[in-house]
């Protein structure tokens, strides 16, 4: 079984390494956008950096209560064992996060944990800061990540 | 693609081992053949494969149910059953100790045997395991999506439950046979007064199609003879059930003797339809019982013992047509029928010849009325009538057959060690080959249903003498696997197992592993002492009795700094895994308890009690490896003396657990 999945992934990669086109899906509709090269990244404007995981693109209109309600369920329910929103706890506190990360960013981060941490710059460095602490994967659908981002953007 | 892979990797493995061997045919490897039957090769899986088949091999005198992999016969998991388990706090913990809930008290022992898998119109359908406590009769449902014991109920009028747990082909019913027989009602009275005072009880456990749940629907009570294995009809004989007896004699002393006097025994036939049929309307006398019924409930994560008291009994002489007996010849345990339902195989133990009766044979021995006579008005029809025919010089104490699903059975012989294959139908022996050593049981994958998977059989040996390195006087028990695809049997691997394997039952792996469950969904927890998120945590006083409602994620406890607790405190914790992730239990044990450590599965709650004994700051920890930083979740309570005025108190960080 790992072994099919190392396959896959090898056949990715070289698909990747020969500049192929991975579609991600997109819950805001829209088309299928590329992936960008992610190592620059560091240095580069955050707010630029999408991550790595199923979000693609995420479009934002004006704040909307009810999500908002329903992401501070979720986030009670998963997340507050590492996160406070007014205080560094085991995770970064998470007041003012949409200023300073991409939506899609925030999702793929909650999303898929394991593979930004291994691979995206800013989710690498905030592991360092967190003394090597890994972010639990609490198998969020994608729904609940989106009224998360919500949520969080109402705490700036 | 996976097969493919499994053959790269087999011969690169192999035939870098021939390269870096050099001479293949010289040294110790090459004269005992290891090479020459590729015997490792078909054994081999490789690193992050997976087994082709699940084997659940019971535990025997260890009370439990071991799950393995074939071909590998590597060891996945020990699943606690009938006895208490620290791995695992099964009957260490308050959501457990009621499974182990008997009307003799707490037993936290068993003596496990006979494992069966669910089925539907006569296939495993994979979705619970059944098996037998012997000492205390009782029956367990496994439920093969969790791995977990989910429901014991206790048989009474009963005593060695050993000719149990089988299931009929749509998972009807269970059966609990007593081996041994016993005073019904229960009483006291001389021993010597047994024949034609005790009784034998064979139970009929409903299982609801839905939710498995069980209940004993009746108990069947036959004359006073010992029942000792038991297999049910499929295909045309769907609707019977087969029990083998032994001591027909009704002897109460010294039985290798005296229940060995009979020239044949019998098999008990029952139509459990009609038994049922009776029963539906009103037959049978329900009589005061008094037994428990434990069910595990996977939503609230907590066990409850409910005490039943009373059970409907059913008296065959009042149910014409319902039970016969078949004579088999001489003192028989094993009872198998074949998967067309046509073959009941009786292993005489002392018998010369093996006996199969036919089915089809039996039902017209019945409208013949081809009696020979009757035990306690139970017709005995005639050994001939019945007889399909006998496997000549066999061997030496048959005990058990199994079958491949291609027209062939293969019967244990304890005595020769050895498995011996045959020809249903023929009854010519068609190979042998030798067990290391006193084979009981063996097992087909599907075995006892209507469609084996006839690749492998494994034989589960009660004596490994020297054939692994030395333990003290006791060395471990074991299991071999043969492949038997080809027309000889090949001896392929010897594995240890643990306690006896007694007896198993398996199944292709697939139809079990896409069911299993990750995790379990916080939202669905409903425990009563759960708190779904750190800001719920909290410690509360009631009297002398403290109760801690706890969480824990990678890497910390909430709350982990505790104080006001007392000395001559009950402490209960209250414990709730919020991970959400597959494979991420937390385990939590303090220092000085009088039970085990609590392993949380993501998404459970579980709690266990700690007496405060002495005055200090008493430290808590993490028991299962959880992360980079596991070492690190630990968390302090401090007692204080009795009467003290330090208020309770608890935190995390310095801070209220509820701080946003």
């Amino acid at each position: 079984m790992k072994l099919k999945l190392v396959i896959v992934l090898v056949m990715a990669l070289a698909l990747a390494s020969c500049g192929g086109e991975k579609p991600k899906k997109d819950v805001s509709g829209a088309e299928p956008a590329t992936e960008k090269a992610t190592e620059a990244v560091a240095d580069a404007d955050p707010m630029a950096n999408k991550g790595i995981g199923p979000i693609s693109s995420v479009t934002l209109g004006e704040i909307d209560q009810t999500l908002v309600a329903e992401g501070e369920t979720v986030f009670k329910a998963k997340c507050t064992a590492c996160h406070k929103i007014s205080k560094k706890f085991v995770g970064p506190a998470l007041k003012g996060v949409t200023q300073r990360r991409s939506p899609e960013w925030i999702m793929n981060m909650t999303l898929n944990p394991e593979e930004m941490i291994a691979k995206d710059p800013i989710a690498k460095q905030l592991l360092a800061e967190a003394n090597g602490a890994p972010m639990a994967n609490q198998n969020i659908t994608e729904e609940e990540a989106r009224a998360l981002l919500e949520y969080f953007r109402s705490k700036n | 693609m996976k097969t493919i892979f499994k053959y790269f990797i087999t011969f690169t493995v192999v035939s870098s081992w021939l390269v870096s061997c050099g001479d293949v045919n010289s040294g110790k490897s090459s004269s005992q053949g290891a090479l020459s039957t590729n015997a490792a090769e078909k054994v081999y899986v490789a690193p992050g494969e997976h087994d082709d088949y699940y084997a659940f091999i019971s535990g025997g005198f260890s009370g439990q149910l071991a799950v393995y992999g074939l071909p590998s016969g590597r060891l996945f998991k020990v699943i606690p059953v009938f006895s208490v388990d620290a791995e695992k706090a099964w009957g260490f913990n308050e959501e457990t100790k009621p499974m182990l809930n008997t009307s003799h008290g707490f037993i936290p022992w068993d003596d496990s045997h006979h494992p069966d898998i669910s089925q539907t119109a006569g296939e495993l359908d994979g979705r619970w395991v059944f098996i037998n406590g012997n000492n205390t009769p009782r029956i367990a449902k496994i439920d093969l999506t969790t791995f977990e014991t989910t429901e014991i109920i206790e048989v009474p009028n009963s005593a060695g439950n050993h000719s149990s747990s089988f299931v009929t082909e749509n998972t009807e019913y269970v059966v609990a046979g007593t081996r041994f027989s016993v005073p019904f009602p229960q009483r006291d009275m001389p021993i010597s007064e047994y024949k034609g005072n005790f009784k034998g009880a064979l139970s009929f456990i409903s299982v609801d199609p839905e939710d498995g749940r069980m209940d004993i629907k009746f108990q069947i009570m036959m004359p006073g003879f010992d029942y000792d294995l038991s297999h049910p009809g499929r295909g045309a004989s769907h609707g019977w059930f087969f029990f083998s007896t032994y001591n027909t004699e009704e002897a109460n002393s010294l039985l290798e003797v005296n229940a060995s006097q009979n020239d044949k025994d019998f098999i008990a036939a029952i139509n459990w339809k009609k038994i049922e049929e009776y029963v539906n309307n009103g037959g049978g006398k329900k009589v005061p019982a008094n037994y428990a019924h434990n069910v595990y409930d996977e939503k609230t994560h907590t066990a409850t013992s409910t005490m039943k008291k009373e059970v409907l009994v059913v008296d065959p002489t009042e149910v014409p047509g319902a039970v016969y007996f078949m004579p088999t010849p001489k003192s028989p345990h094993g009872c198998d029928v074949d998967p067309s339902g046509e073959y009941i195989v009786g292993s005489g133990k002392l018998a010369a010849e093996l006996t199969v009766h036919s089915f089809s044979k039996m039902i017209k021995a019945i409208e013949n009325e081809d009696f020979d006579g009757d035990a306690y008005g139970i017709p005995i029809l005639s050994y001939e009538s019945t007889l399909a025919g006998a496997v000549k010089n066999p061997g030496l104490g048959p005990l058990h057959t199994e079958f491949d699903g291609k027209g062939n059975a293969y019967t244990t012989f304890f005595i020769s060690s050895e498995v011996v294959k045959w020809k249903l139908g023929t009854w010519e022996v068609l190979d042998r080959k030798k067990t290391f050593y006193s084979v009981g049981h063996l097992m087909i994958p599907g075995g006892n249903s209507r469609k084996p998977f006839g690749d492998y059989v494994v034989a589960m040996n009660k004596i490994t003498k020297d054939r692994y390195l030395p333990t003290g006087p006791e060395v471990t028990q074991s299991a071999q696997l043969y492949d038997i695809s080809g027309e000889k049997m090949e001896l392929l691997l010897d594995f240890p197992t643990v306690g006896e394997p007694h007896y198993a039952a398996g199944i292709a792996a697939d139809i079990v592993a896409k069911k299993s469950k990750k995790f379990f969904r916080l939202e669905e927890n409903e425990h009563k002492h759960a708190v779904k998120s750190e800001a719920e945590s909290k410690v509360v006083r009631n009297g002398n009795e403290v109760h801690i409602y706890m969480t824990m994620i990678r890497s910390h406890f909430a709350p982990d700094n505790i104080e006001g607790i007392q000395v001559g405190d009950k402490v209960y914790f209250h414990v709730t895994n919020l991970e959400q992730d597959y494979d991420v239990p937390h385990g939590i044990s303090m220092i000085g308890a009088n039970t085990s450590e609590l392993l949380i599965m993501p998404g459970q709650t579980e709690s266990f009690v700690w007496e405060a004994k002495q005055e200090g700051v008493w430290p808590f920890y993490c028991t299962d490896f959880c992360s980079a930083l596991h070492q690190e979740m630990q968390g302090y309570i401090r007692v204080s003396p009795k009467g003290s005025n330090v208020p309770i108190s608890f935190t995390l960080d310095g801070d209220p657990v509820d701080i946003e």
